[in-house]
């Protein structure tokens, strides 16, 4: 019989260890080239943040006092407050772009090399979900190295115990984006997102302003903000950067993090997935 | 050559795999809410033949492509790849499918060698093992020294060739290739269709070819003919021809497809 036909024997050995090691190292890679080729990404990634800390904050610093609330022991400048909210901000852009990448690459046919590997589905999806949260991550750390100079300054062990909750929050956020982006059928119905849940998200959320003073300002928005995942995982990098856990957060951020990748998952099931079904007008 | 029945033996593992189909459907069926794309589809193709999937745009090909890929999965029927169903054990069927898609998907703005080192990746093939199969092959197209340029900056016809080669990097069993010369200029077209029957002479690699071009049908060849989503030919060139009443294999075409008899109502 044939050599190549008989190559791959019944019950030949599965995936080890480190062919999943492979996959995924190689899927690290693919993203960061991506990344390394889209300079403007990375410098847009950066001005968004800086332009909320040298001009907002500087304008608001006398308008929005912030007292002395957990994690902060004493007064702290507003641009001090609102930078953990900052990372979150990037962590949210980054999720969304990660997302709208998925719908480029789709539309591009670029998904479907990825989607027609034999390791497992879930595999393939949190390998992609890691290789984005791992560029936010790197757009984080060199947004709070300018905000050092700025004087923004954590502990310097908070620089580091900040990394889990950047990683936890960037795994949340990214499975979001990941969900959304089987809900979108075409690039263009991308601003939506940007509209309905990214502006929504954040400014809904304890990343401009303390939870007591909306709950001041306005009781449903106070609820809305408690509802909303993001305010969770602002508190979580807030706390990091104070070397403390909040613990609600962190368990608030978990549990969304894992029913996100469960939806996202669920949506590229060929089986059951959103994904085909967005596909499936275009083809014969 | 197996048939259907054979795949209950996939568990026996004194039974080689070689033995078995290298893609058996089985029934297939599929719809995109009330339209019918795919209605009852059955064929195997034998290890190491080169089958040419015919069909007018529109009559199926690429949904076909989309289930034995696993992209969709099969509602209607079963999907066998040396045995191994596509949607209960997709891993072990994707491992033995070399896939080359009808739109282009490689990253344009990664190298050439990128996009295939991404690909071996993907197939848990390490980087050593990779390389040394990346250059084998890309030498065997005679494009080494393109290697590390952006894939943006290939022809259409480089750009197809890379593809093969990415589909060929995890050493697969079955390829499929739907459309793969759309668009190509005949020196090309007939570059990549020598290619593919290389690789089947030399190496025994079981060939799906997706076209609606039948000066690509060769006299050896399996021919699988879809029409409105229906199966309406399968075999031998000479039986699909003689069972049309037809001359030639594109005479046999065109009555299979209602060409036939939309040029004689032109006629008249």
């Amino acid at each position: 019989m044939t050599d190549i036909a008989s190559r791959v024997p019944i019950g030949c050995s599965r995936f080890g260890v480190m062919n999943y090691l492979v996959c995924l190292k190689g899927i690290l890679i693919r993203e960061g080239l991506r990344y390394l080729n889209q300079r403007e990404r990375f410098i847009s990634s950066l001005v968004r943040p800086l332009l909320w800390l040298f001009i907002f904050a500087a304008g608001f610093r006398q308008v929005l006092g912030v007292s002395i609330i957990p994690p902060y022991q004493t007064y702290v400048l507003y641009e001090v407050y609102i930078t953990p909210g900052l990372c979150g901000m990037i962590l949210l852009f980054s999720g969304m772009q990660s997302s709208l990448s998925m719908v480029y690459d789709r539309e591009m046919g670029n998904m479907r090399t990825l989607l027609v590997s034999p390791f497992p589905r879930w595999f393939l999806l949190v390998s992609k979900l890691l290789a984005g949260v791992a560029v936010s991550i790197i757009q984080v750390y060199a947004f709070l190295f300018i905000a050092w100079f700025w004087g923004v300054k954590a502990p310097p062990s908070g620089y580091l115990l900040t990394l889990p909750a950047l990683f936890l929050s960037g795994m949340m956020l990214g499975a979001l984006g990941m969900l959304l982006s089987s809900l979108i059928k075409q690039l263009e119905n991308f601003a939506g997102i940007m509209n309905f849940v990214i502006f929504p998200m954040y400014f809904a959320s304890s990343a401009l302003y303390p939870l007591w003073r909306v709950q001041e300002a306005s009781p449903l928005l106070y609820k809305i903000c408690l509802l909303n995942p993001f305010t969770y995982a602002v508190e979580l990098v807030r706390f990091a950067f104070y070397g403390q856990i909040e613990w609600t957060s962190l368990a608030v951020v978990c549990g969304f993090t894992i029913v996100f990748i469960a939806g996202a998952i669920i949506a590229y099931d060929p089986s059951r997935g959103l994904v085909i079904k967005k596909q499936e007008g275009g083809n014969n | 050559m197996g048939t259907n029945a054979e795949l209950k033996n996939i568990n026996d593992k004194s039974m080689p795999e070689a033995n078995l189909p290298a893609l058996d459907l089985a029934s297939v069926s599929y719809a995109y809410g009330k339209r019918q794309a795919l209605e009852n589809v059955t064929f195997s193709i034998a290890p190491g033949r080169f089958a040419v999937l015919l069909g007018l745009n529109g009559a199926g090909k690429t949904t076909l492509f989309s289930l034995i890929s696993h992209l969709f999965a099969t509602r209607h029927g079963r999907i066998h790849v040396f045995g191994h169903d596509i949607d209960r054990r997709p891993g072990d069927a994707l491992r033995r499918l070399g896939i080359v898609f009808q739109t282009r998907t490689l990253d344009l703005d990664l190298s050439v060698h990128q996009n295939l080192s991404y690909h071996a990746s993907l197939h848990g093939i390490r980087a050593r093992e990779a390389n040394r199969r990346i250059h084998d092959l890309m030498q065997s197209i005679d494009m080494s020294d393109r290697l590390h340029e952006k894939a943006r900056s290939l022809s259409g016809g480089q750009i197809r060739r890379v593809e093969i080669v990415r589909a060929l990097l995890h050493e697969p069993s079955l390829l499929l290739l739907d459309e793969a010369t759309v668009g190509l200029d005949i020196k090309s077209r007939a570059t990549i269709l020598a290619d593919i029957r290389k690789l089947v002479e030399e190496k025994g690699i079981s060939v799906l070819w997706a076209t609606h071009l039948i000066d690509e049908v060769s006299h050896a060849d399996q021919v699988i003919v879809l029409n409105q989503g229906k199966l309406v030919a399968n075999g031998p060139v000479h039986d699909v021809v003689k069972n049309a009443g037809a001359e030639t294999i594109n005479e046999a075409f065109s009555r299979l497809t209602g060409i036939y008899a939309l040029n004689a109502g032109n006629r008249l």
